[in-house]
């Protein structure tokens, strides 16, 4: 038995055994079994990751595990980045869920759910028929679902959230079961070999037909654009460390599907399948990140932030199959590869940030920016914790996000000419919106730290902060530590993912990387985060000691008060607020957002030139949802509104429906007999 | 990094140190004449710096170690930047090469270091110059990139010392459409980027209009003199990146020392002939409406697009 034969089954031993526990321990010590058995699944996961990063590839079939079907387990590379990264996850987030879940989240069911769902999102990449996929993916589904459904008692959003999380869910499933189901019809049975097998007869149309379904139903889960709306509800309103779950590994898993069903299973497949994913991608990216540029709830904020990076995948993704539908397979890989870092470490530091929201939520009971602030000096470790997350996610050096970018960035330069005028269009505005992105995370993410943990408190609560246990801490810290490793040595990972990803295409590993530079192959190319991160840091120590001799005089630094114009001490009040500092980016882009404004003011009762009360309200509603699900869910509801009309109780209306369909299907039988 | 790289990267830290301030009194003595003033003359801001360096380090009260250290980031982040540009010699640029989204990027991460620190004091003016400071910044990325694309189409690399060699054994890629074109674009990107006007008034103290100046209000004494001699450097550094992307001719190709004083007499004729043009077209220019700011990117951004589509069909 191999290794990853071996952590798969440990895995799934864990998850049972710890949901088990979970029932059984009494609550005291129920969250501390549930933390470290959510901890060992995941680094079971990992394990089983690894190993199949490292060559291992393990197929087993058990027939009478599931009707009908069975189920066919099969881990390649391909299911090896995706099992390390979210089993990575698991490890830092069940650490943290042992402080975490102290607060009013120990119930049984709650915490029986979090070891199940770690485990059936490690079994999704690692099903190998359709019948196992789609069972694993339900599971994952409805174990998430009672994870945001966690604290519905507490406030009245969660259960709309989840309304719609498992409305769009299950559409989703609907769309990826007939995608596949129609894929499953013209194949010998329902396991991946036999598919592929098949893909290569499908006609175009039918071969299209599988993916734009399948693409339907990924991209919801991945948060993709319009299907994202679930996405800023479900993230909020799930406690922290199930949205870090959620948000790094469970979205990574729609890319996981595109990238399996798209570029595996069916081998390619034409231009415009590619075309769309790169145009969706970008779409996504831009929209997403402006969101989380004008925001000012902090997790609503992280969970834009999240359809932003799995936009930047996509256009990866998007560029890579549409590189290889021109047949340059090497560019192909390159492009897959980016997009695979960028999975891996949009999981490092999106984990990171979600869990320090968390952690402010915990200590001030607030997610509202604006209200937050100061929590520097009192949360030292969050602080640091959300600072590291706040670079990594704005892409730039230092941070981890900026070589995947770097890599994507590479691939699209080399790209213009690689496949005619496809190429020629794409490639100018995929750059143009990475580097849109990437201006606009910086705003983002200088707003969510600069506004949330710097200057003064702004609220009683965030004046009172107080720093977490040291569980999560720790929780936090393996994140980070994953972030500030991925950062300088991407070496660790780069020539596993270069490897899955040129096999995904059949060429080499198109990334070379040494310990310290990363180059590309077959193009000029190179990176040194080592290197940059060294220079940087040596150089500001280096201005340090100079500016300290060159200051020789005056070596105590004395206080002073602020400027405050003479007018008497500055009030939290006076300060800039997140909406302040994002009013800007939203003017200049107020035709894209379309900001609602809301001006009240009331009189004195004596004259209406004396203002008595002036209230202002600014909401910067989801546009995209606005215009896209409003009239669907107006029909919807017209379509009810209609149905206790047809069916108001009278017996004799039933009866008359009957007679009616018995006479037509009659009618019918006559004419087309 | 070999004994010449070094050697190399220490003179340009040495030169764009020195140099930088003297940049900015070279721009304000022809501002001044040209406005009929006799001026304070070129050594003022040497003269600003050292006084301000002697004075008693100060931290306003409610500050963190964000506000303390983002100075010597932003100053860090410039000096690794002109260690690894081929400005006076391409002897530089280390083995991994100079990457120019790198730079693009590091130059971005401090700039970012000062609005958080703006943030960081907690008053309405800091806020309020980060905020502006970072709109412009996150508007000014896309051309940048868009931009740099467009020149290493062409070559098939961002290395800057790839487009430099390429353009040295090719003089006539300096007059492609795509060259001109992207030049002009990130003309305006360095106008925007280092808060020159008709983006930024670096001479403004007026609460509705300052940008930058905003945002370091709280600084005083030495670290007023890091942030001031850090906004000297970068002034340098883009002026001197955009020489080097478009008129390269006079970079060295090695590190002898004849090649080393030619290189450094050519680089500093180049950035002083730049900074004089942009101090001269200045005096003829207002500042724009902060909300007008975005049209004007918006135009660099539609020029290096051009840029990007002519390298294509031109290239």
């Amino acid at each position: 038995m191999n290794i990853v034969a071996t952590a798969i089954v440990g895995t799934m031993v864990v998850a049972v055994a710890t949901a088990t526990a979970a029932l059984l321990v009494p609550r005291p010590a129920r969250s501390a079994v549930v933390g470290v058995g959510t901890a060992l699944c995941g680094a079971a996961g990992m394990a089983a990751g690894i190993a199949a990063l490292a060559g291992q590839v393990w197929s087993a079939a058990v027939a009478g595990l599931l009707p009908l079907a069975g189920v066919v387990l099969t881990v390649d590379t391909l299911s090896g980045v995706f099992l390390s990264v979210i089993g990575a996850v698991g490890i830092a987030v069940g650490i943290y869920g042992i402080g975490y879940a102290r607060h009013g989240l120990d119930g049984r069911w709650v915490q029986a759910m979090e070891p199940l769902f770690v485990a059936a999102m490690l079994l999704v990449p690692a099903a190998g028929s359709v019948g196992t996929f789609l069972v694993c993916w339900e599971l994952m589904a409805l174990t998430s679902l009672l994870l945001v459904l966690a604290e519905h008692s507490h406030r009245a959003e969660v259960a709309s959230a989840a309304r719609w999380y498992a409305v769009m869910t299950h559409l989703g499933f609907v769309a990826i079961l007939i995608g596949l189901l129609v894929l499953t019809g013209h194949a010998d049975n329902d396991s991946f070999p036999a598919l592929r097998v098949a893909a290569s007869t499908l006609s175009p149309t039918t071969a299209g037909l599988v993916f734009a379904l399948t693409l339907i139903g990924f991209a919801s889960k991945a948060g993709i654009l319009p299907l994202h709306a679930w996405l800023p509800r479900a993230h909020p309103e799930a406690p922290s460390h199930v949205s870090a779950l959620m948000s790094a590994a469970m979205v990574t898993l729609g890319v996981y599907g595109i990238v399996r069903v798209g570029l595996d299973l069916l081998g390619g497949g034409a231009q415009w399948w590619w075309l769309l994913v790169l145009a969706l991608g970008a779409v996504s990216a831009v929209y997403g990140i402006l969101q989380a540029a004008v925001g000012t709830d902090l997790k609503r904020l992280l969970a834009y932030s999240t359809t932003e990076n799995m936009g930047l995948v996509l256009i990866g993704v998007g560029a890579g199959g549409l590189f290889a539908a021109a047949g340059n397979t090497l560019l192909a890989g390159l492009a897959l590869t980016a997009a695979l870092l960028h999975v891996i470490n949009h999981a490092a530091f999106k984990t990171l940030l979600f869990l320090a929201a968390g952690s402010v939520l915990h200590a001030t009971g607030s997610r509202d920016l604006d209200s937050l602030g100061g929590l520097r000096p009192l949360m030292p470790g969050t602080t640091a914790a959300f600072g590291l997350g706040a670079l990594a996610g704005s892409a730039l050096p230092l941070g981890p996000a900026f070589v995947s970018e770097w890599l994507l960035l590479q691939a699209l330069v080399h790209g213009l000419a690689a496949g005619g005028v496809a190429t020629a269009v794409m490639m100018p505005i995929a750059v143009a919106t990475v580097a849109l992105t990437a201006g606009l995370a910086v705003a983002t993410f200088v707003k969510a730290f600069g506004v949330g943990f710097l200057a003064r408190p702004r609220s009683e609560q965030a004046a009172n902060a107080r720093e977490s246990p040291p569980t999560m801490l720790a929780g936090m810290g393996v994140a980070g530590v994953a972030c500030v490793v991925l950062a300088l040595t991407p070496v660790l990972v780069l020539p596993a993912v270069g490897g899955a990803s040129g096999r995904v295409f059949g060429t080499t590993d198109p990334v070379s990387a040494g310990l310290l530079t990363v180059r590309l192959q077959g193009f000029a190319g190179s990176l040194a985060p080592l290197l940059v991160a060294v220079t940087v840091v040596a150089a500001t120590m280096a201005v340090a000691v100079l500016a300290r001799l060159f200051a020789a005089r005056h070596r105590t630094r004395v206080s002073a008060r602020l400027w405050d114009c003479g007018a008497g001490p500055l009030s939290a009040r006076m300060e800039y607020t997140a909406t302040s500092f994002a009013e800007p980016l939203q003017r200049v882009f107020d035709d894209v957002v379309r900001p609602e404004h809301d001006v009240d003011i009331t009189h004195y009762r004596e004259s209406r030139y004396l203002v008595n009360e002036v209230s202002y309200r600014l909401r910067v509603p989801d546009r995209v949802e606005h215009r896209l699900y409003r009239p669907v869910l107006a029909g919807v509801r017209a379509w009810g509104r209609a149905g206790p009309r047809l069916a108001n109780g009278s017996v004799h209306l039933y009866l008359g429906y009957g007679f009616a369909v018995v006479c037509g299907a009659l009618i019918l039988l006559v004419v087309t007999r | 990094m070999s004994v010449a790289g070094a050697v190399s990267a220490l003179l340009q830290i040495a030169l764009v140190a020195v140099g930088s301030p003297l940049l900015v009194g070279v721009m304000r003595q022809i501002r001044a004449r040209l406005e009929g003033r006799a001026g304070a003359g070129v050594l003022q801001p040497w003269r600003d710096l050292r006084k301000l360096a002697r004075k008693q380090p100060i931290t306003p009260r409610g500050t963190s170690e964000v506000f303390r250290t983002a100075p010597l980031l932003m100053l860090a982040t410039t000096v690794a930047v002109v260690a690894v540009a081929p400005f006076v010699t391409i002897a530089a640029v280390p083995d991994a090469g100079t990457d120019l989204f790198v730079v693009v990027a590091l130059l971005t991460l401090g700039a970012a270091a000062l609005a958080l620190a703006g943030l960081d004091t907690g008053t309405a003016f800091g806020g309020m110059g980060a905020s502006r400071e970072i709109t412009i910044l996150a508007l000014v990325e896309p051309t940048l990139l868009v931009a740099i694309f467009a020149l290493s189409v062409p070559v098939g690399s961002t290395n800057l010392a790839d487009i430099v060699t390429s353009i040295l054994h090719d003089p006539s890629r300096a007059i492609t459409p795509a060259n001109l074109l992207a030049g002009v674009a990130l003309g305006l990107a360095v106008v925007a980027e280092t808060g020159r006007l008709p983006v930024d008034n670096p001479s403004t103290h007026l609460e509705l209009t300052m940008v930058h100046e905003a945002m370091v209000l709280e600084y005083a004494g030495p670290d007023l003199a890091l942030v001031e001699l850090a906004s000297a450097m970068r002034l340098s550094v883009f002026l001197g990146l955009w020489a080097t992307l478009f008129a390269p001719w006079g970079i060295a190709a090695d590190a002898g020392v004849g090649a080393l004083a030619l290189g450094t007499l050519v680089f500093t004729v180049k950035v002083t002939a730049l900074g004089a043009a942009l101090a001269a077209g200045e005096v003829f220019l207002a500042k724009l409406r902060l909300f007008r700011v975005p049209e004007l990117l918006a135009g660099s951004f539609v020029l290096a697009l051009l840029a990007v589509v002519a390298s294509f069909f031109f290239g």
